[in-house]
């Protein structure tokens, strides 16, 4: 036994939750109710987790603008997965919607009202009243603080059940024995930079997306798929990693969102030479052709040298013509986004814009109680000890394409549903088991090779390229050759990060340190992501190939299984049989 | 809402290199456009600021995300003028 293992500091819980979003604060509240002995691990501190950043909503049939039901809402979350997405696990999560959302409303949730004191609902794009016909209302919201005071709800409820909270530890690995159990995590403490093993019963990761993979992307730095990476490394496979959904019109080189309502309202794109280029991509349409479309034609102008500054790494959005008085009245939050980030005043210049990273479809396979499954012989099996919940699961309810205010909805419905799991569980396994020594020392391993001295190349050379090369080879346009390249390119990355040594060996606040873990784990994803994208031959929700434009149910209906080891890729059915319901069968998804 | 603190405090004493780091992790944000504002103005302009700019700094820190938004993007100002004061220099430095 080294050293290290031995005097290394352990703590025992009932129940691990690693990310301290809304998915990972709604499972730990559940569990603290149910008196489970609950640490949540957030590598920032709880109430900065991404789910702030979700401003629109969250979907609930309440029908109290218009009519509606959760077998509609149903409907449209299918059609608008382009049928990849598990018909039980949707008609599980449009069927709670209602009652949670009550629930959030009683645990605190300032939704806006309606005159009547109903919650407010607000029309969304892809929600349809009657299965596929006139506009449903189904968001409910808070003005546009809605992930806020949903976050800050559950923490405080949190508090108010004592869940224990490990703020600014980062987890390393997950613990597993040789039976396939998972005994908890190798956590690191920033403050100190000790680590700390985290023995639990059961684990859950709620860690979130991983939009840092791409150069333009909409999130927070700290969306680093630290999870994703954590399950890879335990030789758990990750589901449909091929499907990450981008906007067409991110602020160049910063990636914060331009909304489509610029163009709506009558903006539109220009290459450098002033050409409004959209018209040769999308005649009819021009500059209000589907996201997909706008994002592959943006590519192009750069990729055949017409983009515009002076890296020629972007193209211009013109709203000037629309007057300095529209533009303040309907599009406020764009003029706000240009003036603060780029000094511009879009009622005399251009906005530089290029397409944008923003949500992860897929993630760690679970099924609806969120346990996390991986394929047998015969069907699929639970890894005993772990579930997974929020956006880096894959449960699947966004399948290929996901739906606004679908987000914050999938991260409390089935977080809840995986607390309820966990809670039985624990029932079964009332007692901690034995501790696999030697998978805590290959977790220690892990994290020790960053004190190998030495020359090498900067964690942030690696970042910069691996972010350029995914944009570049694994982004909006894809075919076999351009993914082909991003392979080899994402594996010379993987190379070059053996060689990669830190400066710093400090141990207090060394963030170069956990910048290394997170880089790491990004190359892992990446990995997974362009071998699973470079595999699929069809064009399928935000996954879009020019060399196969069509969507290909009878070779393609089933979802993606990357596996670490090997680089293997495996497949499993989509299930289209629902809980209650009759299925939806693969239609044409057309708006 | 913005009754939670969002601030961990240091439980030992640090160095004045050790206290920019921790300053630097709690740069670290849920919003995209919080990193942008903090990180480029901590690494930039932080060492120029005077003692009571810094002192409205960290309380500026410790405001939830969405309230640090507001401030940041102008929407709304501090009522200590201390901390709008910073407020405002922050979002003059996030330009290109």
């Amino acid at each position: 036994m080294s050293s290290a293992l031995r005097d290394l500091p352990r703590r025992q819980f009932d129940s691990l939750v690693i990310g301290a979003g809304g998915g990972g604060l709604r499972a730990a509240l559940q569990l603290a109710q149910a008196d489970a002995k609950v640490a949540v691990v957030s590598k920032v501190f709880p109430t900065r987790s991404h789910t702030v950043a979700a401003q629109g909503g969250i979907n609930a049939a309440l029908a109290n603008v218009l009519p509606d039901n959760w077998h509609w809402h149903m409907y449209d979350t299918i059609k608008g997965s382009d049928y990849l997405g598990d018909q039980d696990a949707i008609e599980y999560m449009c069927r709670a919607a209602s009652k949670l959302v009550i629930e959030l409303e009683h645990a605190g949730v300032p939704f806006s009202r309606l005159d009547n004191g109903k919650i407010y609902q607000r029309p969304f794009g892809g929600q349809s009243q009657n299965f596929g016909g006139e506009q449903a209302a189904r968001t409910c919201a808070a003005a546009d603080r809605t992930g806020h005071v949903i976050l800050h709800t559950l923490y405080q409820q949190n508090i108010r059940a004592k869940t224990h909270f490990f703020d600014e530890y980062f987890a390393i690995d997950l613990i597993r024995d040789d039976n396939g159990f998972i005994l908890g995590a190798l956590v690191l403490e920033i403050e100190t930079g000790e680590p700390l093993l985290i023995e639990a019963k059961t684990t859950l990761l709620a860690t979130g997306g991983a939009g840092q993979l791409f150069r333009t992307n909409t999130n927070a730095h700290i969306n680093t798929g630290d999870g994703l990476a954590m399950a890879l490394r335990a030789g758990i496979p990750l589901q449909d990693m091929e499907f990450f959904q981008f906007h067409p019109t991110g602020i160049a080189g910063r990636g914060m969102l331009i909304t489509e309502g610029a163009r709506g309202e009558g903006g539109y794109l220009i290459n450098k030479d002033g050409e409004r280029f959209m018209e040769r991509y999308a005649p009819h349409a021009k500059d209000l052709a589907s996201r997909d479309v706008v994002s592959r034609a943006i590519f192009t102008e750069v990729k055949e040298g017409r983009g515009c500054g002076p890296n020629a790494d972007h193209v211009m959005l013109k709203l000037d013509h629309l007057g300095k008085e529209v533009l303040e009245k309907r599009l406020p939050g764009i003029c706000e986004t240009s003036r603060t980030f780029l000094h511009i005043e879009p009622s005399e210049e251009p906005i530089p814009v290029y397409p944008t990273a923003h949500y992860t479809m897929g993630g760690i396979p679970t099924n609806r109680h969120g346990q996390v499954v991986v394929p047998v012989e015969q069907g699929e099996e639970c890894i005993p000890g772990l579930y997974a919940a929020g956006e880096c699961a894959c449960v699947s309810v966004h399948g290929a394409n996901r739906l606004g205010g679908n987000s914050l909805l999938d991260i409390v419905v089935f977080g809840r549903a995986a607390g309820n799991d966990i809670i039985k569980f624990l029932k079964e396994n009332r007692y901690h088991r034995k501790i696999d020594e030697a998978s805590v020392q290959a977790a220690l391993d892990h994290l020790h090779r960053w004190d190998q001295k030495g020359e090498g190349e900067s964690v942030a050379e690696i970042r910069a390229d691996l972010k350029a090369v995914m944009e570049e080879y694994c982004g909006v346009f894809r075919t076999e050759e351009i993914l082909q390249q991003g392979v080899e390119k994402v594996l010379e990355i993987e190379q070059r990060m053996k060689n990669v040594r830190l400066q710093d060996h400090s141990k207090i606040f060394n963030t170069a340190r956990i910048e290394a873990l997170e880089v790491e784990n990004l190359l892992d994803i990446a990995v997974a992501t362009v071998t699973s994208a470079l595999a699929r031959q069809e064009s399928r929700g935000a996954h879009s190939r020019i060399d196969y434009p069509d969507r290909n149910d009878q070779q393609w209906l089933k979802h993606s299984l990357f596996f670490k080891e090997g680089r293997r890729l495996d497949y499993k059915p989509v299930t289209l049989q629902p809980l209650s319901v009759d299925t939806f069968p693969p239609k044409a998804r057309v708006y | 809402m913005n009754s939670t603190t969002t601030f961990k405090p240091a439980q030992t004493e640090l160095s004045p290199e050790q206290e920019l780091a921790r300053l630097r992790w709690q740069c670290r944000r849920g919003m995209l456009e919080l990193d942008m504002f903090l990180e480029s103005f901590l690494e930039k302009s932080f060492l120029q600021l005077t003692a009571t700019e810094k002192t409205a700094f960290y309380t500026l820190l410790n405001y939830p995300d969405q309230f640090l938004l507001e401030y940041l993007m102008g929407r709304s100002v501090p009522l200590d003028k201390d901390v709008a004061h910073v407020a405002k220099k922050i979002q003059a430095a996030a330009g290109p």
